[in-house]
């Protein structure tokens, strides 16, 4: 019994070596308190509901969402619109659609059952309208940042004037968050940049936050039903255990050797 | 054993028993006379097992959702991370589970380096693992290919132009294992096939491994050779049943927190981009559980020698039986190899640690060090000590030091006492 414990040390060290694979050169990224974190971690509606929102006005003009569906924001464990407003969402946006019965490629109010519009039409147009770089989809991307949420986060606030004796090209600009310090994205979100439908004060931090709460969203949609699924799983796992532990007691009381 | 003995009582049973003796074979398994005195690190045969059996289950469901092509493979596995009823759980399973076998092999492998479990007459048992541990080290890699992430295509691309080290015919085999002139399509299929049959053959092997171990009967931590059935042993049934199965929810629980709490700790976040062929990611890294060998490979400043230093990393454990030449199997009576032992898991965690870092400056040189005393401890301490130790006196039975009986095991036990 006491040798498995020492195991634990084992694993936590091998996680040690991955994390720091992960983060090789580490920058202390702004901190804030995640609702979505912890055994119980719940993604705040409201938080979610303004992300989107910053989301739409702000960065779908360059970013895809391309896993994303409008009946989505419906679902449980989502921002939760109603039914009617993720309809009305959908039918904001025009959706290419076709060909029909004469062949012919036509747009339509969008539908719950269609993914997000993408802003541009491929990667190349993209890149061209963009000065060459590409705005990467936004689906997973906080799961595919070595420091997630914390790293978009302090991303969004991060912008500087650059320190003296560096210089900066065409279309870069510097960010202390981003690897190598040098950015293609222009430092988007300035204070009361929105207009908060819940009165919400829209302060960069605000907004940096609600948009980083839906990203998290958007990369794991299940995340709650994980929380609440583990949690069970967890408990009924222990419970089970010790009913074993006791039953191997009294199974091995049989012999006089000790496990 | 008594296997010859076993008679079913019912008329059917002895009936279908002399055409086909799987109810002697049940019985052999329930009433396999099993060393009393296993402590729990013996438990991860149990666990692995089960771990098999997870990847195999959850593998195939993940399959009939995933698509084997190079344009769709990522979206696929998004597909099943957001549509798929409970596909998030299916694949954070399956995808912690690659890591929970590893960490229950590695326990399972050590476990028998510390009690001398490779030593005759359980060579084969060994060589088999052995062979086990290979596959599973090419499933896993086959397996984060899949996602077509970034680290999957440039994880491929590093390990497969591997082979372009063979002289002469390199360059061709790596063409052929492409099936192109770069990681592309044709290899995402074939990687694709060769992950779906590997656990098979993994499976076939995992009957040989248990097959080869039942002959000879388990060691146990005194590591002497016992009478069986005697009263230093009970029957596998209920006795280690119930003692696997406790343990295996310990290794449960840990398991679901991985997969409940922190289902992307292990994994590379590289691997949630899509392939890209032009982009090469800053940091190339594997998964955790192959970054000792992984250093072994980068701390040779030749791209041959290091793949062969690599394979024979792996290749000197089958040697071990005849390397060890110690007639005395647990480290509980080998002082000395106790001590080099625990030096031997410090190595091989150091040759991780800088396996995940950059192969450069300090790095590099630690590396250099710790592969070459990876080596040493095998080609050189190992065959010497056999014949230097001066070994404790064993005792007669399991019973004998578990009754009090033997000074010097509850000396050596004393000692591990002291050192905790």
């Amino acid at each position: 019994m006491k040798n498995f414990i020492k195991i634990l040390p084992l694993l936590f060290l091998l996680i040690g070596f991955s994390k720091n694979s992960n983060s090789a050169e580490k920058v202390e990224y702004l901190k804030t308190d995640w609702s979505f974190k912890g055994l119980f971690g719940k993604f705040d509606r409201g938080a979610l509901q303004r992300g989107y929102q910053v989301y739409t006005e702000v960065c779908a003009s360059c970013h895809s969402m391309k896993y994303l569906s409008y009946r989505n924001l419906a679902e449980e464990g989502g921002p939760e619109f109603s039914v009617a407003e993720a309809k009305a969402i959908a039918a904001s946006f025009e959706v290419n659609d076709g060909p029909n019965d004469d062949g012919e490629m036509f747009t339509r109010p969008g539908k719950l059952s269609d993914k997000f519009v993408m802003p541009y039409d491929n990667v190349k147009a993209a890149q061209a309208a963009n000065g060459g770089a590409y705005p990467p989809d936004m689906s997973v991307l906080v799961k595919a940042r070595g420091g997630g949420v914390d790293y978009i986060y302090s991303l969004l606030q991060g912008y500087e004037d650059p320190p003296a004796g560096i210089t900066l090209d065409d279309g870069v600009y510097y960010n202390k968050y981003m690897y190598g310090n040098k950015i293609k994205m222009p430092n988007q979100l300035s204070d009361g940049l929105v207009v908060y439908a819940d009165g919400t004060e829209a302060s960069v931090e605000q907004m940096s936050k609600d948009v980083t709460t839906f990203l998290m969203w958007s990369a794991e949609p299940h995340l709650e039903s994980r929380h609440k699924m583990g949690f069970k799983a967890i408990v009924y796992l222990i419970i089970l255990t010790i009913l074993v532990y006791f039953s191997m007691k009294r199974i091995w009381s049989r012999i006089e050797t000790k496990v | 054993m008594s296997d010859q003995e076993y008679i079913p009582k019912s008329k059917f049973g002895k009936w279908f028993n002399d055409r086909l003796p799987l109810l002697t074979l049940a019985n052999h398994l329930t009433d396999y006379p099993t060393p009393k005195n296993l402590n729990y690190w013996w438990t991860f045969g149990g666990i692995l097992t089960f771990c098999l059996i997870t990847q195999i289950v959850t593998g195939l469901v993940l399959a009939m959702h995933y698509i084997a092509h190079a344009d769709m493979a990522f979206d696929s596995v998004e597909h099943i991370m957001r549509d798929v009823n409970y596909g998030w759980l299916i694949r954070y399973i399956h995808a912690n589970g690659a890591s929970m076998f590893f960490l229950a092999v590695y326990i399972h492998i050590f476990r028998s380096l510390f009690y001398g479990s490779y030593k005759a007459p359980r060579e084969i048992i060994w060589i088999i693992g052995i062979i086990i541990y290979l596959l599973m080290m090419a499933a896993a890699f086959l397996g984060y290919v899949l996602p077509w992430g970034q680290m999957s295509f440039w994880g491929a691309t590093v390990i497969t132009n591997l082979f372009s080290a063979i002289p002469l015919v390199g360059e061709g085999i790596v063409t052929w294992l492409w099936g192109g002139y770069s990681v592309d399509n044709p290899t995402l299929t074939r990687f694709f096939t060769l992950h779906y049959l590997i656990p098979f053959l993994i499976l076939g092997l995992v009957v040989l491994h248990i097959w080869a171990l039942h002959v000879p009967g388990n060691n146990n931590p005194v590591g002497i050779d016992i009478q069986k059935p005697s009263k230093d042993t009970v029957p596998f049934h209920p006795y280690i049943v119930i003692k696997d199965g406790f343990a295996l929810l310990m290794f449960m629980i840990v398991f679901a927190f991985f997969v409940f709490y922190t289902p992307n700790i292990l994994g590379h976040a590289d691997n949630y981009i899509e392939a890209n062929p032009l982009v090469t990611p800053a940091h190339i890294v594997p998964e955790w559980y192959l970054l000792p060998f992984y250093a072994i490979l980068r701390s040779v400043p030749d791209k041959l020698l290091g793949v062969v230093a690599m394979l024979s990393a792996i290749l000197i454990l089958a040697a071990l039986p005849w390397l060890d030449t110690s007639k005395i199997r647990s480290a509980v009576f080998r002082p000395l190899y106790k001590q080099f032992y625990w030096i031997l898991v410090a190595d091989v965690l150091i040759l991780g640690y800088v396996g995940a870092m950059p192969a450069e400056g300090l790095y590099l040189l630690i590396a250099r060090i710790a592969t070459a005393y990876y080596f040493l401890h095998f080609l050189i301490i190992l065959p010497v000590l056999g014949f230097r130790e001066k070994t404790m006196p064993l005792p007669l039975s399991i019973t004998e030091p578990i009754l009090g009986g033997s000074p010097n095991l509850v000396l050596a036990k004393d000692r591990k006492k002291f050192k905790n």
